[in-house]
């Protein structure tokens, strides 16, 4: 008890505020963490319940009313595949705006922009008709064309504002002793702005496993994600809390979880070199 | 070969960008002039600007706009007024940290979709709600929140979203503060909230522009939270111009009525986009 000393009274004033805080903003997953334990019974009880016996067959049953296993897997598939597709145009895009500024960098860039502001539901009807004359409704090919491109501004613009901060010099270096392109790009630029493209990666995966309105409107029964699964426990009123609690948290643990341990990455990536 | 190589690196997403823009958009034009209805396909036939004509008198409209600009403006406040305060809080060293700030950013990853079931059944529903409980445990008669706020409960499922990206990079931000200003204008005496006005508050100008800029890029076309929780209603009381162009297209099968309302839409957001673009793009360039 004698470090107590270090602790002033300012400064458990502040713990105990940020705490509260913190606890108050965490408690409604908290609260669904807890409901996927629950029975249905136990779930809907007056005065909620916070000690129980904890029961795991919600997670068994909404695997066999609903088979998550394939909406999981649509959901990785999507969003590992856009996140590729997307690194894979922009990567170049950004690398060929950073250091070879032209007249219309900048312009090409607020386009770019501008077409992340158009809101999605005004290409709706067009992609709902190309989509299915092309037979690309609800197909993972078609979300991962679709996420891939509504990412895409977003991911030229954190690579582009990753990539300016490296000093032009050593690539010219680079350059000048004879190396080409792609070993200009794996050997010096690459190592550089290996944080860079991890966290416009990191960002894109999480968009792409949460992207709901394309996929909620495209796909359904065969190429649906977890969006969407979760979606379908909406309409029963009610009295399936524990199962939808287990079934959320079946689609929310895994982005979750790889949120926190990327979050640093993340939110460096997110503020496009502006705040450092 | 100089200029050409640059080119060449540029064009594929370029291009596929053009392509995600033009073409929906040259359908979409298309689509608003003529009659289609996805349930009448015998009904053809060029229809001028009946379509526009039609989503433009419909009461739904301007209280979609309205909507959408309250959704937008009230989340931004809630959000960066909340998000200063708790970064803020947090900024110096306190037992618990770094869990306070894992334990903060994890509404932010979660599903649009499970954000909403979780707040219409779990927290809102009036009478199993944990909301419910708790006004009943204070005596209130408890609120019916998707029913007798269905907008406002919709503002608190998408601040709750986006608080945390907030917060974290305003929390980013006040790390770079230059500590040693801080210390002296506290040697000399200035008072906690002289500090907020002198030192704090300008330091974030730059991190507000930046979530200002990626929250309306995210928020104007808010969909799944309505879809999910309250459908838009009750009437049109939680419609924002995403969900009535929705419900046109997709539940009216009017596609061309859908396509005059989503022009209508690219046109606002354009408005809203060249002003931000302004305003933010002269504080991102350096």
């Amino acid at each position: 008890m004698a470090h107590r000393s270090k602790y002033p009274p300012a400064l458990i004033l502040r713990t105990l505020a940020a705490w509260a805080v913190t606890l108050l903003l965490f408690f409604p997953l908290g609260w669904l963490i807890l409901t996927a334990f629950k029975t249905e019974l136990q779930a809907i009880s007056v005065p909620p319940l916070v000690l129980f016996t904890p029961t795991l067959d919600n997670f068994l049953e909404v695997q066999e009313r609903s088979d998550y296993l394939l909406y999981a897997k649509n959901s990785i598939v999507t969003s590992v595949m856009s996140t590729l597709l997307g690194l894979a145009l922009a990567v170049p895009a950004a690398y060929s705006m950073a250091f070879f500024k032209g007249k219309h960098t900048k312009d090409i860039l607020m386009w770019m922009l501008s077409t992340k502001m158009m809101p999605a539901v005004g290409a709706l009807v067009p992609i709902y008709v190309l989509a299915q004359q092309s037979g690309l409704l609800d197909t993972q090919l078609g979300l991962v064309i679709i996420f891939t491109l509504s990412n895409l501004p977003i991911m030229v613009w954190m690579l582009y504002s990753n990539f300016k901060e490296i000093p032009h010099e050593i690539l010219e270096a680079a350059r000048m002793d004879g190396a080409t392109l792609w070993q200009e790009y794996y050997r010096v630029l690459l190592p550089l702005s290996i944080g860079g493209l991890a966290s416009t990666g990191l960002l894109c995966l999480v968009l792409s496993w949460n992207e709901a309105f394309w996929s909620l409107n495209l796909s359904s029964a065969k190429a649906g994600t977890l969006a969407t699964l979760i979606a379908s426990y909406s309409s029963p009123e009610g009295l399936f809390w524990a199962k939808l609690s287990a079934a959320s948290l079946m689609a929310i643990a895994p982005i979750v979880v790889f949120g926190w341990f990327s979050q640093k990455q993340l939110v460096q990536g997110l503020t496009f070199g502006a705040v450092k | 070969m100089k200029k050409l190589l640059p080119r060449l690196l540029l064009a594929p997403a370029v291009m596929s960008l053009l392509m995600w823009m033009i073409v929906p958009l040259v359908m979409t034009i298309y689509f608003s002039v003529i009659r289609y209805n996805l349930m009448q396909p015998e009904v053809t036939g060029f229809a001028g600007l009946e379509n526009f004509e039609y989503f433009l008198t419909d009461p739904s409209f301007s209280v979609a706009v309205v909507n959408t600009l309250l959704l937008l403006g009230s989340v931004i406040l809630i959000t960066v007024l909340m998000g200063i305060g708790i970064s803020l809080l947090i900024d110096d060293p306190f037992p618990g940290r770094g869990a306070v700030r894992l334990l903060l950013i994890s509404p932010f990853f979660v599903m649009p979709t499970v954000n909403a079931l979780l707040w219409k059944h779990m927290m809102m529903n009036p009478i199993y709600g944990v909301l419910a409980q708790v006004w009943l445990f204070f005596g209130a008669t408890p609120v019916d929140w998707l029913t007798d706020f269905p907008l406002g409960s919709v503002i608190i499922m998408v601040s709750w979203q986006w608080l945390p990206f907030a917060t974290l990079i305003f929390m980013t931000s006040l790390q770079s503060m230059n500590r040693e200003q801080l210390e002296a204008a506290r040697m000399d005496g200035a008072t906690y909230l002289q500090q907020l006005r002198y030192l704090y508050i300008p330091h974030l100008g730059r991190s507000v522009a930046v979530v200002v800029m990626i929250e309306m890029i995210f928020l104007l076309s808010v969909f799944a939270e309505i879809f999910t929780t309250t459908g838009g209603g009750p009437g049109d009381a939680s419609t924002n111009m995403a969900f009535l162009i929705f419900k046109q297209a997709l539940l009216n099968f009017d596609a061309g009525v859908a396509s005059a309302g989503a022009l209508l839409a690219v046109v606002l957001a354009n408005i809203a986009a060249a002003f931000l673009i302004r305003m933010v793009g002269k504080n991102l360039d350096k």
